[in-house]
């Protein structure tokens, strides 16, 4: 019992790290991002190749992804999608061209990622069992939780209790009334859209210390990432991470308990049924 | 487009150093994923040798066809994993391209949808990585496709002789945890291994699937632990052989027999990590004490920049020598000519001489143990140079 | 309006009588893009049936398409049934699955609906793998039949012929003002006593039931059934894709949509073998700054231009 706790804890940790920077692109920056699992993809790809050419700690590799993610995706939004959301005239219009857009994107990741490397990022780091409350686990996954907590909290706090957090969270309710109080919406999205490359990036460099990545595992972590945002309700942090935490026990729980062949069915099983009871997601407001 | 000219260049080249004569081109289309769930495996078995043999044809002027030195055009082709990709890319070969031969694509699934269409235009196809016990019926239909890797029987009962071993000699007992993923080739792996296991009187004590894509597999594990089995058997691929590894070294498990199937004879296996998996079996295996081997995996690693796997790798080259020598022996581009020569005749190869009864070779390891940093074949079938299974001993 | 659809069902049949030639004039590859151009022109048209007028995006094609081709595979490998009663089967069960998935969404919308039809896709795809496993312990599912691509190209249009007369029948029918009224304003749609509810399960069904049979039918072209590859989420995205790039307010809007993408994915993948993936990304990219409202958005407005110069 203990056991699927813990383990199931720790996998939640690694899916709040999919999950929460998409939730911040999809919420904030109403960008649906299909490449988002390619991102994380390519954070792996940096943990990987430094390490194994240059012997360079995932740890390390973490600081450095973050300047070049949040650069990286800034430009992405700043000059790709921005010209997207400047045309479209409703939110369904956007919709269907960052789903075209990013869709397009993805495929030109994973180009670049396979000229880099197209076998497996095979390492390992931090591979080493750890004991929690009598429960074996591994250092790298209890690492990756503790930097996903963190994450989380940072967020909620960033977004809570700051004047830039605030105003991010204005968009996040409406564009509109946002740029009506004086927010710099275009602003303010490409900072929630780069920040939220940057959760993922970072993710998948640590994920990559204890999952064996190859270029083409990005839409694994996108149909994940899809599914925890909008079980939890877009636009809440809140939510994205307490149904990473369900998904987790869950999966734990029915791979220990029932069956480990039904571990991704109940995972989308409990989605369904969460949004049968509700519609919006865990946290989400009704829009109508 | 730009690797095609550098090749052609590059044979170029050569051709004016070593002044050989050369008039014709041979056309030799291969297409194998470079991107999709199966690249990661096909980047490592199968193209590096394609690769590897076109350049160390051309390198000598090319194959001497009835008195004429012909070099080879290398047309490549991703199929993205996909297999309506794949077929329509087998039809451009054949239709649009006209090559005169083609590589046998990567994965059984891929061999069976493109085998109609090679079949139709007549070309010779000596598929490595594919195994089936449908040998008969396929080869029965398809007369063009032959098999050189084994059977899903063989590789089962590879296990199992191991399994009979260890249990005689007392280092297990009858009890076995037996893991597959819930895709084609696990699924049926796992099938037949259900069966004969049993037969031999064992017990299967845990037995349970896990899906593809599985990012935890540490439930799987702990139950496998807790089963007390000595045994344990996964039949898995790539990216879970290196997941239940290191969930098995997180979980310090208890086994004498610990076996994963594909991806476990990669190099890559062995560079994440270390001396940990001394020991461990998984499914290939190659003697790499055989001069001619040693000799391939030398100029491998030269030319590719690679270490070749300790599995396919041998034999998806060896296939292209068939091609080679099928080509050169029948003197002739004419594909029905050359098909025949390939059933008619034994062929020198890296992996020994080869010949085919009904489309078959039964020429091919089936499983391996890393022995300290060396992945070596322990059974196989007509093939020379097995060394003792050793036990695991740990995960240090 | 009356006048202009019984125009474009005269245009509609024109062009299917002369599509019927094309495996005269082609044969090897340019048959073999024909029978994809089919595949994907059924798919798309199916899933304009229920997401053009209704504006909800589904990615459950997978989910229809994977039953028709895992029936069909698991009767005939390891049942030994024909071909042709498991293509009815499959027309059934995609239907009744179809008919489940339509109710089960009635409560969600926008982005919701999006990825809930995702999800369910996934789940069925993961519960179809674990019952392979457990309960039917196939040695690999082999379609082996005597199928030529002209066959299969000519059942491929038929299907997309019969989805496209379904379509432009609803189209005509109260069925299909009502769509359009949800589509306009679900609210205002329920007001004026349209059933909504009903109206949107029976165009789901239609949906799910022509996706199972193009599945179905392409089994034996893929000859090897995995059940992983037949469900692979990869193909729902396309089918959103092709039928948006076509744009989803026409019935024939998928048809524009497919044939260019696939001549420009074939241009690419014979072209740059190494990164053909990459190309094919730029490409999307811009296709999707080129042409804002789709090429029927293109083609409507060269047309309009066309009236106002003459």
């Amino acid at each position: 019992m203990i056991d699927i706790l813990i383990s199931g804890l720790l996998l939640s940790g690694t899916y709040a790290l999919v999950a929460m920077g998409l939730n911040l692109q999809y919420g904030v920056a109403r960008i649906m991002n299909l490449a988002n699992g390619e991102v994380l993809v390519l954070g792996a790809l940096a943990a990987f190749w430094l390490y194994t050419t240059s012997q360079v700690s995932p740890l390390l590799t973490v600081i450095l992804v973050i300047p070049v993610s949040f650069t990286g995706n800034w430009i992405i939004y700043r000059f790709l999608l921005t010209p997207l959301v400047k045309r479209s005239k409703t939110q369904g219009a956007l919709e269907v061209d960052s789903i075209l857009a990013t869709f397009g994107l993805s495929f030109i990741i994973i180009g670049i990622i396979v000229s880099i490397e197209g076998g497996f990022f095979a390492y390992k780091y931090l591979s080493e069992p750890i004991r929690i409350l009598g429960s074996t686990t591994s250092l790298n996954r209890l690492l990756a939780f503790l930097v996903a907590a963190l994450i989380g909290v940072a967020l909620y706090l960033w977004l809570n209790f700051s004047r830039p957090g605030v105003a991010v969270r204005a968009v996040a309710v409406s564009t509109e009334a946002s740029g009506l109080v004086g927010i710099n919406v275009p602003r303010v999205s490409a900072i929630a859209f780069a920040l939220g490359g940057t959760i993922t990036a970072v993710g998948g460099a640590l994920i990559s210390t204890f999952i064996t990545l190859d270029a083409s595992m990005g839409v694994v972590f996108t149909l994940k990432a899809l599914i925890i945002v909008i079980m939890g309700g877009v636009g809440e942090i809140r939510g994205s991470i307490i149904a990473a935490g369900i998904l987790g026990v869950v999966e734990t729980g029915v791979a220990t308990l029932v069956d480990p062949g039904l571990t991704l069915a109940s995972a989308y099983l409990i989605f369904v049924l969460i949004l049968l009871f509700r519609p919006q997601g865990l946290f989400g407001k009704h829009t109508t | 487009m730009i690797r095609r000219s550098v090749l052609a260049l590059a044979s170029a080249v050569i051709l004016a150093t070593t002044s050989a004569f050369a008039e014709g081109v041979i056309k030799l289309g291969a297409i194998s994923p470079k991107t999709g769930p199966l690249a990661g495996g096909a980047v490592v078995t199968q193209w590096p040798n394609i690769q590897l043999w076109v350049e160390q044809v051309n390198a000598v002027g090319g194959l001497n066809v009835g008195g004429e030195m012909m070099t080879i055009d290398l047309i490549e082709y991703d199929d993205k994993t996909n297999p309506g990709e794949h077929i329509k890319l087998a039809q451009r070969l054949a239709t649009q391209d006209k090559v005169d031969f083609v590589v046998a694509p990567y994965g059984t699934g891929f061999n069976i949808a493109s085998a109609p269409i090679y079949g139709k235009f007549g070309y010779p196809m000596i598929a490595v990585s594919a195994i089936t016990d449908k040998v008969d019926e396929l080869t029965g239909r398809y007369p063009n496709l032959f098999f050189t890797l084994g059977t899903t029987t063989a590789f089962v009962e590879g296990v199992k002789s191991i399994l009979m071993e260890q249990r005689d000699a007392g280092a297990i007992g009858n009890e076995i945890a037996m893991v597959n993923v819930a895709d084609a080739f696990g699924i049926e792996l796992a099938d037949k291994a259900r069966e004969l296991f049993t037969a031999e009187g064992f017990k299967i004590v845990y037995d349970k699937s896990y899906p593809l894509g599985t990012p935890d597999l540490s439930p799987v594990m702990k139950g496998a632990k807790d089963s007390g089995a000595k045994a344990f058997i996964a039949w898995s691929y790539p990216p879970d052989s290196f997941g239940l590894a290191e969930q098995a070294i997180i979980e310090d498990l208890d086994v004498n027999v610990y076996y994963s199937a594909v991806a476990t004879s990669f190099p890559a296996f062995s560079n994440a990590f270390g001396s940990k998996i001394n020991n461990v079996l998984g499914a290939g295996g190659t003697n790499v004490d055989d001069p001619k081997i040693a000799e391939y995996r030398e100029a491998h690693l030269k030319i590719t920049g690679k270490v070749a796997d300790y599995w396919a790798s041998a034999n998806t080259y060896a296939a292209l020598q068939i091609l080679e020598q099928a080509i050169v022996g029948a003197a002739t581009l004419d594909r029905e000519v050359v098909t025949q020569y390939i059933k008619d005749n034994t062929f020198d190869t890296v992996m020994g001489d080869l010949n085919f009864k009904n489309n078959f070779s039964n020429t091919f390891w089936s499983v391996g143990q890393w022995q300290d940093g060396v992945f070596r074949g322990v059974k196989g079938s007509n093939v020379d140079g097995a060394v003792d299974v050793r036990l695991k001993d740990g995960w240090k | 309006m009356k006048r202009s659809n019984w125009q474009e069902l005269i245009w509609a049949a024109v062009i299917t009588i002369l599509a019927a030639f094309w495996p005269m004039l082609a044969n090897g590859y340019w048959l073999g893009i024909g029978v994809d151009v089919m595949m994907y022109v059924a798919l798309a048209t199916s899933w304009v049936l229920f997401s053009g007028p209704t504006h909800y995006i589904s990615l459950a094609s997978a989910a229809f398409f994977g039953v028709g081709g895992f029936i069909v595979g698991t009767g005939m490998s390891d049942y030994g049934t024909s071909f042709w009663s498991m293509l009815a089967l499959s027309a059934v069960v995609g239907a009744i699955l179809a008919a489940l998935i339509g109710l089960a969404t009635l409560r969600l919308s926008g982005v919701y609906f999006v990825i809930f039809t995702l999800g369910l896709a996934e789940m069925i795809r993961n519960l179809v793998s674990w019952v392979q496993n457990n309960f039917l312990g196939s040695r690999g599912l082999y379609v082996l039949t005597d199928f030529s691509d002209e066959h299969l190209f000519w059942m491929l249009l038929v299907t997309s012929c019969s989805i496209y007369l379904v379509g432009w029948i609803i189209s005509r029918s109260r069925l299909g003002f009502a769509m359009r009224i949800i589509g306009g304003n679900e609210t205002v749609a329920r007001h004026v006593g349209i059933n909504t509810s009903m109206a949107k399960v029976i165009l789901f069904t239609t949906t799910g039931l022509f996706g199972a049979i193009v599945g179905a039918i392409i089994a034996p072209r893929w000859s090897y059934i995995e059940p992983n590859q037949v469900f692979s989420p990869q193909l729902s995205f396309f089918v959103v894709i092709m039928a948006l790039l076509g744009g989803s307010g026409r019935l024939w809007g998928p048809v524009v949509g497919v044939i260019p993408f696939l001549l420009i994915w074939n241009w690419v993948d014979a072209n740059f073998p190494n990164q053909s993936i990459l190309v094919l990304g730029l490409a999307f990219l811009l296709i999707v700054y080129a042409l804002p409202n789709g090429f029927v958005g293109r083609i409507e407005d060269l047309h309009n231009k066309m009236k106002r110069h003459s």
